[in-house]
Formats: structure tokens, sequence, C-alpha cells
């Protein structure tokens, strides 16, 4: 009977079961991209990552909490692990939330590898044109979440196609390294993609692409030392030309319908409260945004079980829409709410502008079906408008390529969508000027951390926020901070990795 | 020549005549046994001088055979271990040749009262075997552990065998006649992989020749809850949101008027009847033994509820000369459990005391009082929990049936070898439903629609295997002075589970639009064991006794290459009593050492098919989309080619002592136990797998322990006899190895998920700390002893709090001591029992205390919600993230608890007859706790105390009738 030990599951699909049809094999492709957008593959309860909350576990979540709690735009006021010490800019290698978003961008990297290597040598059935394009979609994504990465972390593992599974732990990459790869990649795969809005909605193109390189430039003097704003200006400008334009209506890029009729989100990560349900996304941003006190209740968003009482703006983010946001007549300050500027307990939500710019509501009012606490709203990974404010900073400095004037325009049509006509134009711009117009316009939306760290205001005491550093007044905190920590978990586990400066353990 | 016939009467405990004591002519090895009124005949021959009566759980006893007419009284066996054979893995062998760590429990020893689970039975009663109740829920048994945990990830439970099959069936604790436990490695590697966590084996009663006897076993009990939950009554709790400023005037008008103790709405004083009727004897050469047992069950959580039927038959007829014996045992039970909502139990904790709970106005919901917000249910709020009881209906039904066939076979030309076949088969099967109102407001929180409800089906069937093929060879060679017992064996064992699929159904049995499809309508797990087996019991002059054994198993759940191990063991045993110089002592009447080395692994942890790379589709509320369509998602599964076994290798070493004939006897033993491959929930390099942490074979653990039984017989006199059994263990484990490098601000895998903070943890597995220890902050006090919120030591001295490097470790939930003390006083017809036991250095997180002791969750999003009567004490806001991981909430669990106090009066015969036998009985579980847990019950399993099932008191009313 020892013939009885080959037992093998008789339910289970083998990878070759999965890239033999068409149709499997774009289900793979799903899992490639719902990598970024779900928790896990059964459920909102699910997560394909462990030791941390399943619900927390999702890409956008981590990676907003880290981009947006240690700045101005916000702060959250609950007592979750990890929460407090991204409030106050206090993490250590410990932070679930860091470790968290560490795994999930190394996590979509794994998947996307496999999946490159199941696609090696195109199956029957499955058109070439097809197939060559999800091969190029994945690596964009593989060099997205390595962008984050090296962003954020510095210096992580690396992994590609040829990393097996369950073999040796991968060497780490420096930053700078790790650039040189994100920018081969993202130019290598250019040809392999399709041309700017002929792909179906929610699968990059070359527009996508190009984006990603105008961000990746506009930072690059943060990651290698080296200024590349004329790059910026090149990659930006083939985006602008690629046929976007803005949509009419700033509120409507974060509302329900946001996939419907939307001409400037070059990339987003697609939800659906009846089918693409977690509690991260924009589920999370929607009801952590908001409580029951909010003006019309959770209900006026689309969230009638919602409201979850969590994230708000710290007092400069308000004011930069004018001492009482209230009376501008800029449309982006019309989605605060509030009027309890100052926060002196962190953890009592009332206090704070509420920055209640997500919605599951659709744009003509009408609430989605089934509506109770999931939310439907994509999220613009990748818009126009960031990239009229890319080419209008890399031109201030020093891009060329570019020109001033133009650069102003893109400014003044934000302005004009935001004021409904031309009362909020500029006639010059400047960098501090961009930075503030930044947070006017992409508040919230997962720039801000890598934003003052490009303008050396993140940590440093050039600019003051509440909080910042953890006392009400905030503080100064050590340079150590524009770098995130590489997780303790990962630290024991790989002796390949060395900790990035100043978070313990032996550095380089 | 002459042949003469012997007779006499048989009596036990109280002069009540004994049935089935099996009499024995010691020169000629000629035997019967006594019939039900405890007269047995036998004939006798010239060479017959000496009578020897023998009967489980009592004093073997030798009387010279002086006349025709001899009666003879005995004694109940005070220490268990004196019993003549013992039941070891695969076959049983003389008391005085165990060489391992092994205890036995016989009927005597049993606890008595209301019991539906045998390892109730068995609670306090042996060193180095804690039992810990999973809570009152009828039929939810509890937890078993020997010599405390050796394993992460992989199971602690200890194998069950139940007459050689190891499937741990349920039987009926009546049934049940012998309970032996191998403790150390050496005993328990004859199971090899599936031994880590120790062995239990049952044995249950089988028939005796004779004329019949039947036994009518019934109890009535009354089960009562102890103690509530300490929360604030509606007063309090006005009191304390109308002063404290925290609160406004919003949050203070949602009070209500009404004053509403929830824990008393949903506990009832709960009703159970325990009848069981055996009847054994003979068929000519057939001798039998049949039993049917029906449980009534009434939970004390309203609407929970079983009803278990059980049926056992077990024939052990012999045939060709007694060359072939068959045994046959038969167990199947009927289970219909009405199930009630056990979240009904965290929300009447929580639920707001100022509430009413009919709210006739809220038709919605059924006219109870639900939180609604908006026209609609907050969501956020607890749920009523009458309505949580009343408005749902859960039924499941399990059928179970499992036995074997044995076939032991001598060779007529070879008696001293036997060949032995044992078929095993089980099968349980599990239909149910759970069904919520139309107006359930828990239906409407899942499906968000008030109107829907649920209907939801589940069905599954387990089924398992086993073909076993041994050769014993057992003999005596008296011109060597030796004893030799080998044997070998081949084993086979299936284990099958087979679950239906079914979408989510509403309360009109329409499927609910979103709910899970079934991609596959049946789901099966499979696994195979092979192993082969083999063990040599060598005994010298019945002093030295040398055991070896050998298995080898292959598993099905491991990939090959990693699927085999071998499991050696060896152990030896010096009789000391018996050497020259002691054979004659007065006092010293048994003194045995036993030294002991062997291995086990560990299977229970591993999954089907972990090793298997795959695929899995998502399910229909994970889907993506493109374009205006949506995909599941094939989604690859994590998976470990190269996962292994965790092996234990344990030594043991332990005296066995017996003075002044036994009246005073004991063991001690002490053991060192060491886990390689230890299966945990691994943190991997991240980017090597399709996931960060995995069931891997990482580190390594360490357990060491002291364990002493010790049993007295104060007084021994034909009417009274008073036995005292007292047990005590000492264990102690540590993580030795856990990951390959050090980092400062690691502190361990984080496990103990806890309620209150989304992803909070309380526990760690880190190096040097026991398993599952607390990582906490540590509090600050006031000068009058008040803990101070958000204050934390500053351990590291950086001036500020931070997570793990402000932390540290304090305590585990695992007891560093276990006691156990019982005792059994028997004068004339009456008799007195109780047992209490005792943990020492167990420690439990208050999460009750902790989750609901702050006034943050006492007013939040347009509901209120109780308080834990904590809050008077601390005042806490709980506003700081870290108040939840203060070590205020580590709170001593060390407890003594009274499980058991009886009273027995034997009534003797009744209507005239000598044949019957009645005795009565009353009895008290749960008697008392003494503990400084604040708390319901110290007794946690996982440390974590979340709102367990409290373990009601029952008060047992017994009747027993032997006819």
């Amino acid at each position: 009977c020892n013939k009885d030990l080959n037992r093998v599951p008789i339910n289970t699909t083998t990878a070759q079961d999965v890239f033999s049809t068409a149709a499997s094999t774009k289900e793979a492709l799903a899992k490639v991209y719902g990598a970024f957008a779900l928790t896990g593959s059964t459920g909102s309860g699910s997560s394909d990552l462990g030791g941390i909350d399943a619900g927390t576990s999702d890409f956008l979540r981590l990676y907003w909490n880290a981009q947006e709690l240690p700045t101005d735009e916000s702060i959250c006021a609950w007592g979750d692990p990890g929460i407090s010490d991204l409030n106050f800019m206090s993490w250590t290698s410990g932070n679930i939330l860091l470790n968290g978003l560490y795994n999930r961008s190394l996590y979509q990297i794994t998947v996307v590898n496999s999946f490159l290597r199941s696609t090696e040598k195109p199956a029957s059935g499955i058109s070439a044109t097809d197939l060559t394009h999800y091969r190029a979609e994945a690596r964009f994504l593989r060099a997205y979440q390595y962008w984050v990465l090296m962003d954020l972390f510095g210096n992580p593992p690396f992994i590609d196609e040829n990393s097996l599974i369950g073999t040796v732990p991968p060497k780490q990459i420096m930053r700078a390294d790790l650039f040189k790869y994100v920018e081969s990649e993202l130019l290598a795969i250019i040809p392999d993609l399709a041309a700017p809005k002929t792909n179906e909605y929610g699968r990059a193109d070359q527009a996508a692409d190009w984006a990603l390189l105008a961000r990746l430039y506009l930072n690059a003097k943060v990651y290698t030392g080296t200024d590349r704003s004329t790059d910026a200006i090149t990659y930006a400008t083939k985006v602008i030309n690629a046929g976007y334009s803005l949509m009419p209506k700033y509120k409507n890029l974060f509302m329900a319908d946001d996939n419907k009729n939307n001409p400037e989100t070059i990339l987003s990560i697609n939800y659906d409260l009846n089918q693409t349900q977690n509690y991260g996304g924009t589920t999370f941003l929607v009801n952590g945004c908001i409580d029951g006190n909010i003006p019309g209740g959770p209900s006026a968003y689309g969230v009638p079980g919602g409201g979850w009482g969590g994230n708000r703006a710290r007092s400069p983010l308000p004011k930069l829409f004018g001492s009482d946001y209230t009376t501008s007549n800029d449309s982006r300050a019309k989605l605060l709410q509030g009027n309890v500027y100052d926060i002196s307990s962190v953890s009592t939500f009332a206090q704070g502008i509420k920055t209640a710019k997500f919605s599951n509501m659709n744009s003509d009012g009408t609430t989605p079906a089934n509506a109770s606490v999931y939310v439907s709203t994509d999220f613009p990974l990748f818009r126009l408008g960031e990239q009229y404010l890319i080419y209008a900073e890399a031109v201030l400095r020093g891009g060329t390529g570019g020109d001033m004037a133009t650069a102003i325009s893109y400014i003044n049509k934000l302005r004009e969508r935001a004021y409904g006509n031309t009362s909020g134009d500029v006639t010059s711009i400047s960098l501090p000027f961009i930075l503030d117009e930044r947070a006017r316009e992409l508040y919230i939306e997962g720039f801000r951390r890598t934003d003052l760290i490009r303008f050396g205001e993140f940590t440093t005491s050039t600019y003051i926020w509440p909080w910042k550093g953890g006392t009400a007044g905030g503080r100064s905190v050590e340079d150590k901070y524009n770098l995130y920590p590489i997780p303790s978990s990962d630290i024991v586990s790989n002796t390949n990795l060395v900790q990035n400066p100043g978070y313990g353990g032996t550095t380089k | 020549q002459q042949t003469h016939t012997i007779s006499g009467v048989v009596t036990g405990q109280g002069n009540v005549p004994m049935a089935g004591v099996s009499v024995l002519i010691k020169e000629t090895g000629k035997g019967t046994f006594t019939d039900p009124s405890g007269v047995y005949k036998i004939l006798a021959d010239a060479n017959a001088k000496t009578l020897v009566f023998s009967y489980v759980g009592y004093r073997k006893q030798e009387l010279p055979i002086t006349s025709d007419h001899i009666n003879a009284a005995l004694y109940l066996d005070s220490s268990s271990h004196l019993t003549d054979v013992v039941v070891i893995g695969y076959g049983a062998v003389r008391k005085q040749d165990v060489s391992g760590a092994v205890t036995t429990l016989t009927t005597k020893d049993f606890q008595k009262g209301t019991i539906t689970s045998f390892d109730q039975m068995i609670a306090g009663k042996a060193a180095g075997i804690s039992v810990t109740s999973n809570g009152g829920h009828p039929g939810s048994g509890g937890t078993i552990r020997v010599r405390g945990i050796s394993t992460i990830n992989g199971s602690s439970d200890p194998l069950v065998v139940v007459d050689g099959l190891p499937f741990s069936g349920y039987v009926n604790p009546n049934d049940i006649a012998t309970i032996t436990i191998l403790k150390d490695a050496a005993s328990a590697a004859i199971y090899g992989s599936q031994a880590s966590g120790g062995v239990i084996l049952i044995t249950t009663k089988k028939g005796t020749p004779g004329q019949v006897k039947l036994n009518f076993n019934t109890q009535f009990s009354v089960a009562k809850i102890k103690k509530y939950v300490d929360v604030l009554s509606a007063n309090q709790f006005r009191n304390y949101i109308n002063t404290n400023p925290y609160f406004d005037s919003t949050e203070r008008s949602l009070e209500g008027t009404a004053n509403t103790d929830w824990q008393k709405e949903i506990y009832q004083t709960a009703l159970t009847t325990n009848n069981s009727l055996s009847i054994s004897g003979g068929v000519g050469k057939l001798p039998y033994r049949l039993s049917v047992g029906y449980l009534n069950q009434d939970g004390i959580l309203k609407t929970d509820k079983m009803k278990r039927t059980t049926g056992s038959l077990s024939l052990t007829p012999s045939f060709l000369q007694n060359h072939l014996k068959v045994e046959l045992n038969l167990n199947g039970s009927l289970t219909k459990n009405y199930n009630a909502n056990q979240g009904a139990i965290g929300a009447a904790v929580v639920y707001d005391p100022t509430q009413p709970v009919y709210d006739p106005s809220n038709i919605f919901f059924g006219g109870y009082h639900q939180w609604m917000n908006g026209g609609v249910l907050n969501p956020n709020a607890a749920l009523n929990p009458v309505a949580l009881l009343m408005q749902r209906d859960d039924e499941s039904k399990y059928n179970r049936g499992f036995g074997n066939l044995k076939l032991d076979y001598s060779f007529q030309f070879l008696p001293e070898l036997h060949f032995i076949a044992n078929f095993g088969y089980d099968v349980a099967t599990t239909n149910g439903f759970t069904r919520e109102d139309s107006t359930s407001a828990n239906a409407w929180k899942a499906n968000n629609d008030a109107a829907r409800g649920t209907n939801n089906i589940y069905n599954n069937k387990n089924q398992n295997v086993l073909a076993e093929y041994t050769l014993n060879y057992d003999k005596t060679f008296s011109s060597i002075k030796s004893h030799i017992n080998a044997m070998a064996t081949y084993a086979y064992q299936d284990t099958k589970y087979t679950n239906n699929n079914y979408r989510n159904y509403d309360f009109a049995g329409d499927t609910i639009p979103g709910s899970t499809p079934v991609l596959y309508p049946t789901g099966l797990q499979q696994n195979s064991l092979v192993s082969y087996l083999g063990r040599l019991i060598y005994t010298y002059d019945e002093k030295y006794v040398l055991t070896a054994s050998i298995r080898r198993d292959g598993s099905s759940k491991l990939a090959p290459g990693y699927r085999w191990v071998t499991f050696p063991s060896v152990s030896l045993a010096w009789n000391i009593a018996k050497e020259n110089f002691l054979k004659n002592s007065k006092t010293i009447s048994t003194l045995k050492l036993r030294v002991s080395d062997g291995k086990t692994a560990n299977q229970g942890g591993i999954g089907n098919y972990q090793f298997y790379p795959g695929y899995y589709l998502s399910d229909n509320v994970s889907k993506y989309q493109f374009g205006d369509n949506y995909y599941n998602m094939y989604t690859p599964s994590p998976y470990n080619e190269a996962l292994t076994w965790e092996t234990t290798t344990s030594a043991n070493a332990g005296i066995d002592f017996g003075f002044l004939k036994d009246r005073i006897s004991g063991s001690i033993d002490v053991y060192h136990k060491h886990t390689k491959n230890l299966l945990i929930n691994a943190l991997l390099p991240v980017g090597t797998n399709f996931t960060n942490q995995l069931i891997g074979n990482v580190g390594e653990m360490v357990s060491k322990g002291v364990e002493l039984n010790l049993s007295l017989i104060p007084i021994q006199t034909t009417d009274a006899q008073w036995t005292i059994n007292f047990n005590a263990a000492y264990n102690n484990s540590k993580i030795t190895k856990l990951t390959q490098n050090p980092d400062s601000s690691f502190k361990g895998i984080p496990v103990g998920g806890i309620s209150g903070a989304t992803g909070q943890t309380i526990q760690e597995e880190y190096v040097g700390q026991e398993p599952n220890s607390f990582l906490v902050y540590k509090q600050v006090y006031n000068s009058q002893g008040k803990p101070i919120e958000g204050a934390y030591a500053d351990l590291n001295g950086d001036g500020a709090i931070n997570p793990i490097d402000d932390q540290y470790f304090y305590h585990s939930p695992y007891p560093k001591w276990t006691l156990g003390f019982s005792t059994n006083f028997t004068y004339k017809k009456w008799s007195f029992s109780t047992v209490l036991r005792a943990n020492i250095g167990n420690y439990v997180y208050n999460n009750v205390a902790s989750n609901m002791g702050v006034a943050r969750n006492m007013a939040i999003n347009n509901y209120l919600a109780n308080a834990s009567t904590d809050i008077l004490n601390t005042n806490f806001i709980g506003s700081n993230s870290y108040d939840m991981q203060s070590d205020y909430y580590v709170q001593n669990a060390s407890f003594l608890k009274m499980d058991n106090i009886g009273i027995s009066y034997n009534l003797g015969k009744i209507f005239h007859s000598d044949r019957t036998n009645l005795t009565i009985s009353g009895n008290v579980q749960n008697v008392f706790i003494v503990t400084k847990y604040t708390g319901l019950d110290p007794e946690i399993y996982s440390g974590i105390d979340n709102q367990l099932y409290p373990n009601p008191r029952v008060y047992t009313l017994g009747l027993n009738l032997n006819f």
C-alpha cells in the first residue's frame, strides 16, 4: 500500500491547468493585478499575508498609511498596532503596518514572477499579442512595486522570474541599483505594452508606464543623487499628449462611478462593493475618513453601514485653502468638513478637519446597489493631474524640454477646474507653490511623504506641523526617518539583509 | 486423581457480592468466574493448593485451599498502577514488566457525577495529565495535555486509541473499563508519528462468561451558572456615563430607562438525564456485552441542548481450543445538537443594561431592542443577546459508528507464536443547518438585508480505515530465567474527509446574491499512513526488563524524500524489590527503577497536500475588474516541498515504590524532551513564497519536568477503607531556536489575537521564552496602587515608549505546577469521595477587562456598551494604543478547584433477590474555586479570557442497579 502515500489533491488546479487556456490565463492575470487590490482571494476576511490583520493587509491601505499618516495631510485616531508610530514618526523595524506593506509589495512581485515563469512558452489557444501584453503589464506592476519599495524602504530584497519558490533567501539590492533596474524595465517593456487608451479599463498601457517614469525621474535625486528633471519632462509630456483630459468635476474622480466616462485616470486600482470586497482600498479611504457625525451621515457617502472615524487632516492642510477653507471658492476645499482645526487629543476624531474626499456615491447622487460598508470607488494610481504637476515642478527644477509658460498653463488647467472659472489662475509659480498645489490637488492620494522628502521638509525643522515627532506643537526628527526600516521579521529570517541606517542591527 | 468441588462467595467494597471475579487454581491454571451473586464453583484436583482471586481494580488475593468452602473479600486497589496487566500500545504486559512512564486508571479512579466524555473522568487523577474544560457547551469536552506541550503549530493533543483503534471515537463513559496513558516517548514511540502529544489507550468493558448480568445506571442532574462576568449594573452604568466628563450630552441621551441584567436573560437552569443499560454474560462459549445509553443534556445557555444515544456491543469468542480468539467491538452514537448562538455570551456582557430586551416598535427586527442608527441597524453595535439566541435555530445530527475485528491465532504447533489481524473501520457523518429568522438582526449584518434571514446547510463525512497484521512471540524460558515477548507489525491507516459545499441561502431558501460560489461541490481530504514496527521485551529473572522498539512511518502528507521517519526507543527497568536483600522486607513491597529514551513525531499539525503546488480560483466577492467584466483570480497557493517531521526525543527516569504491602505507594518521574524541526508558522525570507508565513520546520524546543504520584491507604478493614491519591507535576517548556538572525526590534512571532483592537496580539513565540508568553508593557501605578492610564515603564530608557523596545515578556498561560488530590472513604454501605485540582503559575490575559474596562468603548458610533467593573478601579478612557498591551491585564490565574464531591449509599439487594444490588449517589461538580484571578474562570487553556461558555455547577442524583 505504499503507493497510497502518493496522495495528491483531487480538487486542486496545477499551473499546467491554469496556463493551458486563454480564459484561465486571464484569470491568473486577474490575480497579478488583484494582488494589490485585495487582501486575499476568499473574501474580505482572507489574506495572502500572515502576521497582520487580514483587513489591513492590502496594498493601498498600507501604502496610504505609510505615505500620509506621518505627514501634515492626515493623522489617525485609532489605537490599532503601528498607527501611532506612523502618526508620531517614531516607528521601529517592528512596525506591523510597514511589515505588511513590505510583504504586500514583495508578494505582488512574487506573483508576477510566477506568472512570467509560467507564460514563457505560450500555450496554444492564447493570442500572442494578448500574451505579450499580459507579460509586459506584469513586468510593469513589478516595476511599480519595486519603485514603492525603493521609495519607502530603499534597499529591499530582489527577486525576479529566475527566483524559484521555496529556495534560497534573496539578495538585497541597493537603492541606486534598484533605480537602474526599475528604469530599465520600464523602458524595456514600452514596445510590448498597449498604446495609450487602447487597453481594457483597469489594465496598464504605455501611458501608465510613461507616468511612472515621469514620477521616478522627478524623485531621482532622492534615490540616486542625480537630478533627472529633463527626463521627467520628457515622459510627463508623452502622457499629457496621449489624449487624456481632466475630469470636468474634481470630486467625480473619487466617486463610485469613477470607472465610467473618466478621461483623466490613466491606471486605477479597481474595487467593487459586490465583486471586489475588502476592508482596505477605497473602502478604508471612504469609511476611515468619516464617522456617524459627518453631515448627512455615512449614507451621504454611500456607506450607510460604515463610518469608522479614523483619519483626518492636521491644521496646515485646510489652511492651504485660506484661513477659513469654507469660504474658499476652490471646489477641492469643498470636500473638507468640520470647523475644529486643532487636535489636542489624537484619539478624538471630532477634532481635526475631515478629508471626506472619497465617496461611494455615484456622481448623479444615487447610491450603488447593496451599499453598506464596502465601496465601489476605483483608486486613481496615475492620473493626468499629477503629470501636469510633475511637468511644472521639473521645469522649475531646471529640467529642459519644457517651458515655464506651458507649466503655468498646466497648473491653471487644474485651478480652472477647481474654481470653475479662471478666478483662481496664477501668473507665476515657484517650487514652494508647487508643493502646496500638490497638497491641494492630490491630498490623501498617497503622495505626501514622497513630496515632503523631495522638498527636504519631511524630517527637518524647515517645516513643522502639529504632532510631527509626537509633540502637539511638532518638532523635527532624525533624518533616518526619510527611509523606513527593513522589517525586523525579514532581518531575522534572511541573513543577506542589512538594516537601513539608524534602525539598529548591522548597517553598511 | 481425586477431584473435589470448591465453592464460595466473593465480596468487595461494603461486603457486596462481586460478579465476574476471576477465580484460578494457581497450580493448574484452571479457572472460572463468579456469578452475579458473587458465587463461584470450581473443580480442584489433588495438586490444587492455592486459589487466586482477581478483578480489575482490586488487589489480587491468594488463599490456600483449606476446605471446600472458601469465601474471599477483595479490597480496592488504591494505587492504579498495581493492576496486574497493563495495556501498552499493541499489546499488554504484566505490570512488573512495565519499563516506561505509564499511568493506568480504572473504574474506581474515575471522576464521578455527570460525566459526558472520558476526559472529565481523568482530570486531576494522574501526574502530568492536565484536562482543561473547553467550556460548558454540552458535548464540548476538554483539552488534554500530557506533560505540557512540545510543539508550537503541531498538534499537542494526545492520540486516543479505543480498543486498538487510533480514531478517538466517542465512547459512552459507562462503557470504559480502563484508561492507560503513555507519557514518555519510549512507551509512546510504538505509535511513532502520532505520539508526540502522548497516547491514551481506552479499553471498553467486555463480557465475562457466567450468568447474565444487567446493570442499569441512571442520573439526573441540575446545572446552574456559578458566577456572572462582573459588569456594571444599569444604575452603575447610568451613573458612570452621567458623571464622567468623557461623555457628552449626545451620548448620555442614548441611555435607556430599563434595568436589564443581560447575563441573567440568556442563562437558564439546565437539566440532564443520563441513562445506561448494559447486559453481559456468555451464550455458550460466546462472552458478550451489550450496552445502550441515552443522554439528554441542556446547556445553561438558553436554546443549547444535546441528545445522544449510544450503543456498544462486544463479542469475545474463542475457537479451536482457544487457539483462535476473536474480539469484535462495535460502537455507535447518534447525537442531535441544538446549538445556541454562543455569540450571545459576549453580547450579554457588553450590551447596554439600560436598554430593555424587547422593543415592540422595532418591527424590523422582531420586536427586540437593537441599536439603530438613522433608521437602519447600527452595524458597529453589539446585537441583542436574547435575539441572537431566539432568532437562530441551529441543529445538527452527528452519527458515528466505529469498531474493530481482531483475530488472534496461536499456532497449534507453536502456541507461543501468535498471528494477529486487526481491522478497524470508523465512519461519521454530520448534517445540519443554521437558520435565522427573516427579522434576525444577525442575518441583516451578514447579508445586509432585513428581510432575508439565513438558512444554511452543511454536511460532511469522515471515514477511517485501519488494517494491522502482527506476529507475536511470547515465551518463558525457565531454564535461563528469561521471558521473551517479541512482535512485528505492519499497519495501514487511511483517513478520508468529504465535505459537501453549499451556497448561502436566505430564510426563504433563495440563494443570497454574492455569496461564495460552489467551485467544487465536494471537498475531499485524504491521507494515508504506512507503518512497520517491532518490539522486544526481555525479562530476566523477573528483575530486569529491557524493552526496545522501533517503528518506521511514511505519511502521504509529506513530499517524497521527506516522507519516512524511524522512531527507536529503549527502556530498562529493575525490580529491586525482587532482589534477595529486599525480597523478605516487610517494609518495602515495591521498588522499581526505570529509565527510557525514545523518539516520537507529530503529524497532527501538518495539513494534507501542503507540499503540493497548486492554484485556486477566488470567490465571487474577490474578483478583479478588467474592462466591464469581473474576473475570478487564479491564485497560486503557498507550499512547502521541504516540509518534514517534527520529532521529539524524550528521556525519562522514574522510580516506583510501595511500602507496607503497598499501603503507601507511588512513583516519581523526571523527563527531558527535546523537539527538533519544530512545526511553526514560520517567517519566511520575504520573496521566497506566495506568503510571508508558512508552516515549516524551523525551531527547537526543550521541556523538562518532574512528576509525583502518591497513594495512601490509611484505613483498610472489612468495614472501612480510606484511600488518598495525590499527584503533582512540574513542567517547563522553552523555545530554544526560532530564527536565522537576531534583531533588536524582533521579539518573536506574534500569536494570540485579542478582541478590541484590529490585529492586536498579546503573545509571542520567542527564543528563551515559554511558548505563547505574554509580551506587554509594564504598567505604572500611582501611590494608591491604581494603574495610571497610558503610563508605562520606559524599559530601554530612551525617553519614549515604543513597541517592542519597551515591552517585556511576562509569564505564560501554562502552569508551572499542576496538582491533583482525590480521596475516597468507604464505611460499610456509605462511600464518600472528592477530587481537588490546583494549577500554580499559570497566567491569563483578561481580555474582558481590557476590552470593556475603558470608557472609549462605552459610547462610540452612536450606541452605548456596558463596561467591566474593572473600569471602577482604573477609570481608563482607553485612548492609548498601548493600553490593551499592559501587564495590568495579565493576571495570576493560579487556582484551587474542587471538581467533585460525592456521597453514595449501597442499599444492597432489593426485591428480595440476592442477584440485585442498588446504589444511590449524590454528587456536586465544580464545587468551588479559590483564585486571585478577577475574571470568570481562571482555567483557560489559551491564556486569553474572552468570554468562555461558563462551566456550571452540577448537582447529580444517581442510581445504579445490578440485577
